[in-house]
């Protein structure tokens, strides 16, 4: 128990943290009118079979015939008790739509790797790829849901024998070993730790609670690794096999503070959503550093827009905790604002822990969102 | 206690600290001093379709029109819609992501339905309809919750001759007696006969004669000599058919997995997998499968670590019934392959 509270004041001095730094970026953007851009939404317009509902919705694409997919936590993950250890599966859904919102089918029913939905992504052939950050894992399928290939590689099991019981005595229990699924096939994740540099990962697919994929025009995958211990991003080829990565665990230049997104644009430069730091870093096709983009709140999510000329949507989305902030800004790729839309809430045009943005079209967006277990439309005018 | 159960997605091993935690009231002052008011009970008021039953009554409220919600923690937690003769209507979020440990229901003035659940820290509002119209409340993250449970065993050492540990083959000699490699949590081997009777058992965990660490395959062949893939070692131990030392070959990285094909000349396949299939360090030395005579003689080699086709991405079983037809199954590669091995198109170096 006691441990339990000494977490809980952790996390309550990340939150500190956390506003504090957000207060911090809302206080530089008053210096600098950003202009708003009006919009219609519709925070009801996709069509569920009887008895399945959406969860916190953590990632939604369109692909580009236009059907929606939605990658959401619902239902509950399970756990089986085994002789000595604990496994534990589900607990998230990929669902896809029709343009009108009608439901089509459900992708990777009982998939071992979906525990805790995180992004939803769909690649210019329209593979659907999604990022788990529970299995730490990212699944590829093609158009039809067929699986492709997987990256990385779900613990085995709950990773730590706390001792027989819950901890009701008020003592602590022992403290675990580093990592989940400690053991012979899952002494896995926990990248980072043990490493002289922090964040910098092992070498491959290997995540840490993965945010974000993205490509290249070659097909390369980048993966956003993420928001855990590890703080880098890494590349495989199109067969999947591990390439490089970069980044670790800081403030300075091409050193990231959790990932929470990846887009590529045209021109094959890299934008990360170093969340951590406030802050969007760009960089070229080999992640050489170019520039970073600030003022824009704390970027939970971010989409880059098809077309001819592409724009930068970033979203300042609120924490659980607060429903301050969460608009979304509309930027030039140069990181020139154009102009914000939205505000926290709950409410129909109100956006809630918005954690997956698509800009397929730059003015008809989808946008998930974890705190209002929904998918909204939003169209900018 | 109440907010560690909620924080765990599958909190079902947790809520007995809570059950004890409700203590007892205390007696009422007015009880003796206050006449009884006459009253009755309405028998089977409820009619439940079958296999539909009442765990704990935990919440009721009704609506405008006298329905009655029932919050139950069954099986799962379930919200059921009674109308006012007590006849099932319908029930509420199935499957809902804010359904684990129910708490109360309230239905406000314009019929919509409130759940509060302290297992998930949400509250639901549907509409009279069952569509979710709000949620207050966050799920907490359950991966961060994660290691408050039972987790990694360690070596047990129990060698007990009907409970294994984590065992990992078995494999039959022609005269059907078993081997079975036990294994991650014990580190040995041990034999029965066909009956299933306990023979015998060798090995504890090290890296001396005799030790294992991590036995994960096995095979037998058909002189009843028996293969154990020793992979923490690095090594392959040949047995006598009694359990006895005959051989060792140290030579093939770490087999993960090993296999002997039939017919008349037999050979063993032993697979030096990409162990974790993602710390790609590991990549440059592992991946092959190696060929070898029975008496250890490596005849070749093939394939190497990634996840493309052709290639291995950490190899956990091999099937080598025809010697150059085999099955592979990878464990990060989600897939099995088939493999074929042309060896007449071998080029010699000598």
């Amino acid at each position: 128990m006691m441990r339990f509270a000494r977490r809980v004041r952790k996390d309550q001095a990340y939150v500190l943290i956390f506003l504090a730094a957000a207060i911090a970026g809302g206080a530089s953007l008053g210096a600098q009118a950003v202009p708003d851009i009006s919009y219609d939404a519709n925070a009801d317009f996709l069509t569920l079979p009887p008895n399945t509902f959406l969860g916190e919705v953590a990632g939604v694409a369109t692909n580009s015939k236009g059907h929606l997919f939605v990658y959401t936590r619902t239902g509950h993950a399970v756990a089986t008790l085994g002789d000595e250890r604990t496994f534990y599966h589900g607990g998230s859904r990929l669902f896809q739509f029709d343009q009108a919102g009608k439901f089509v089918k459900e992708i990777g029913q009982g998939t071992y790797a979906m525990n805790f939905a995180q992004q939803v992504r769909v690649d210019p052939q329209d593979n659907v790829w999604i990022v788990d950050s529970g299995s730490n894992m990212v699944v590829k399928f093609d158009a039809d849901g067929r699986l492709q290939f997987v990256l990385g590689r779900k613990p085995e099991n709950i990773g730590v024998r706390p001792g027989p019981g819950m901890p009701s005595d008020g003592k602590p229990p022992a403290e675990p070993p580093a990592g989940r699924g400690a053991g012979p096939e899952g002494g896995r994740g926990g990248g980072g730790r043990g490493n002289a540099v922090p964040g910098i990962g092992v070498p491959g697919d290997s995540f840490n609670r993965p945010a974000d994929v993205a490509w290249d025009r070659a097909g390369n995958v980048y993966v956003a690794d993420g928001f855990g211990a590890n703080s880098r991003i890494a590349k495989f080829n199109k067969d999947a096999d591990f390439q490089k990565s970069w980044g670790q665990t800081g403030s300075g230049p091409g050193q990231f503070n959790k990932i929470r997104g990846i887009a590529i644009d045209n021109a094959g430069n890299i934008y990360v959503a170093d969340a951590g730091n406030n802050r969007i870093q760009v960089f070229d096709g080999n992640m050489n550093y170019k520039s970073e983009i600030k003022n824009i709140g704390t970027p939970q999510a971010i989409c880059i827009s098809g077309g001819a000329t592409q724009y930068l949507y970033t979203s300042n989305s609120n924490d659980p905790e607060s429903m301050e902030h969460g608009e979304i800004y509309k930027l030039r790729l140069n990181g020139q604002v154009v102009g914000k839309f939205g505000k926290a809430g709950k409410m129909a045009r109100e956006f809630g822990m918005v954690n997956a943005i698509d800009c397929r079209s730059d003015t008809n967006l989808v946008l998930g969102e974890v705190w209002n277990w929904r998918a909204q439309r939003v169209t900018l005018r | 206690m109440r907010r560690l159960i909620t924080c765990v997605g599958a909190g079902v091993v947790l809520y007995i600290g809570l059950v004890i935690a409700q203590g007892g009231g205390a007696p009422a002052k007015a009880k003796a001093a206050t006449p009884e008011i006459p009253y009755d009970s309405v028998p089977n008021f409820f009619k439940l379709p079958a296999s539909l039953y009442m765990g704990e009554g935990i919440g009721v409220a009704t609506n405008s029109k006298g329905h009655v919600f029932v919050f139950t923690r069954s099986g799962e937690t379930r919200l059921l819609e009674f109308d006012q003769n007590g006849a099932f209507v319908k029930e509420f979020g199935v499957g809902s992501y804010g359904f684990a440990f129910a708490h109360a229901v309230r239905v406000d003035k314009y019929d919509n339905v409130w759940a509060v659940d302290e297992g998930t820290n949400v509250i639901t509002k549907f509409s009279p309809e069952g569509k979710i119209l709000m949620v207050l409340g966050k799920r907490p993250d359950p991966l961060d919750q994660l290691s408050l449970l039972p987790g990694a065993g360690t070596y047990s050492g129990a060698n007990k001759p009907y409970s294994f540990h984590r065992e990992t083959d078995v494999a039959w000699d022609a005269q059907d007696n078993i081997f079975v490699t036990d294994g991650y949590s014990d580190s040995r081997v041990v034999k029965y006969d066909k009956t299933g009777r306990f023979v015998k058992s060798v090995g504890t965990r090290g890296n001396g004669p005799m030790q294992f660490s991590t036995p994960h395959a096995l095979a037998v062949d058909a002189s009843g000599l028996v293969y154990v893939a020793d992979r923490g070692n690095s090594r392959i131990h040949v047995l006598n058919n009694d359990l006895t030392a005959k051989a060792m070959y140290d030579n093939v990285g770490a087999p993960w997995a090993i296999c002997i094909s039939q017919g008349p000349h037999q050979y063993l396949y032993s697979s030096n997998s990409f162990g974790s299939g993602s710390d790609w360090r590991q990549a440059e030395t592992t991946g092959e499968v190696y060929k070898m005579e029975l008496d250890g003689k490596v005849l070749g080699r093939f394939g190497r670590a990634g996840k493309a086709l052709k290639e291995f991405s950490s190899i956990h079983q091999m099937d080598c019934r025809n010697p150059n037809e085999l099955y592979v199954a990878e464990i990060t590669a989600w897939r099995v392959q088939k493999i074929l091995l042309h060896p007449e198109k071998m080029q010699t170096n000598n």
